[in-house]
């Protein structure tokens, strides 16, 4: 069992990181390896518990139709997961990133730090992988 | 009215979250409005214009990510909203799509006549 800390950066919606990042999150965690997320700029509001999802006129469906994901959910179901196999996962966000896009209201798990927190999560890790912004 | 042509040129930017891809909606969202749009698919989007792709599969712990995006079909309704698209043909050449394996109703253009093509419009949206 080793532990991996893995840092993103792009915001909800926006890129194709994000669901990179989300199956690597899950492939560790299913292999039974401890996780830990640093959630920095933009990527801060992928925990923002009143994300909605929506319907789609374009495609004529319903909200119940489309079945919008909304990565809050996908958070919460890597914690059920990280639950169920009995490994840590630790979601951190970038405070200062929470308070300037006023995504304060996050999924349960999900707590509040900083860089430093990044650092002292890096140093404990067996592997580090940062997605950034491109 | 004016004409737009619409060039989508960075491909599945969001799609699995989106369920879409947001410029080809776009566009499928003006001609539904009653604008006359164009689609034109260059560099790495020119593989929109594949059929039969299939982004199925995906969880996340138990959350299945149950509708997946089907941006050929996307294309696919569009064309049959009337807008006509076009994919760059030297695009498909140097990424090793095949000529008869695109979607039928999808229209070749080369570079050499793009200038033609965006000045047949009025109004030009590069994604």
């Amino acid at each position: 069992m080793a532990t991996v800390t893995i840092g993103l950066m792009d915001p909800p919606y926006e890129s194709a990181n994000t669901v990179t990042g989300f199956r690597i999150i899950d492939a560790a965690l299913r292999k039974g390896h401890h996780v830990n997320v640093f959630l920095y700029e933009g990527a801060v509001a992928l925990g923002f518990a009143e994300q909605k999802p929506h319907a789609n006129p374009v495609k004529g469906k319903s909200v119940e139709e489309f079945d919008h994901p909304n990565p809050k959910d996908w958070v919460h179901a890597l914690f059920e997961l990280a639950a169920t196999r009995g490994v840590e996962l630790d979601w951190v966000n970038c405070g200062l990133c929470v308070d300037e896009r006023g995504v304060d209201k996050q999924v349960e798990g999900a707590r509040r730090g900083s860089p430093a927190d990044f650092w002292k999560l890096a140093e404990a890790a067996d592997g580090l992988l940062f997605i950034p912004t491109r | 009215m004016a004409r737009y042509l619409s060039v989508v040129e960075e491909p599945y930017r969001a799609t699995v979250e989106e369920q879409d891809d947001t410029a080809v909606w776009f566009t499928h969202a003006l001609r539904n409005a009653g604008a006359e749009v164009t689609l034109l698919l260059c560099g790495d989007a020119v593989n929109y214009a594949v059929p039969g792709q299939d982004a199925r599969g995906l969880r996340f712990g138990a959350r299945e990510v149950r509708t997946a995006p089907e941006i050929d079909r996307d294309v696919i309704a569009l064309i049959g909203r009337g807008a006509a698209v076009y994919v760059v043909a030297e695009d498909l050449v140097e990424r090793g799509l095949p000529e008869g394996g695109l979607i039928p109703e999808v229209q070749r253009v080369s570079r050499g006549d793009l200038a033609r093509l965006f000045a047949d419009h009025d109004r030009v949206l590069h994604w």
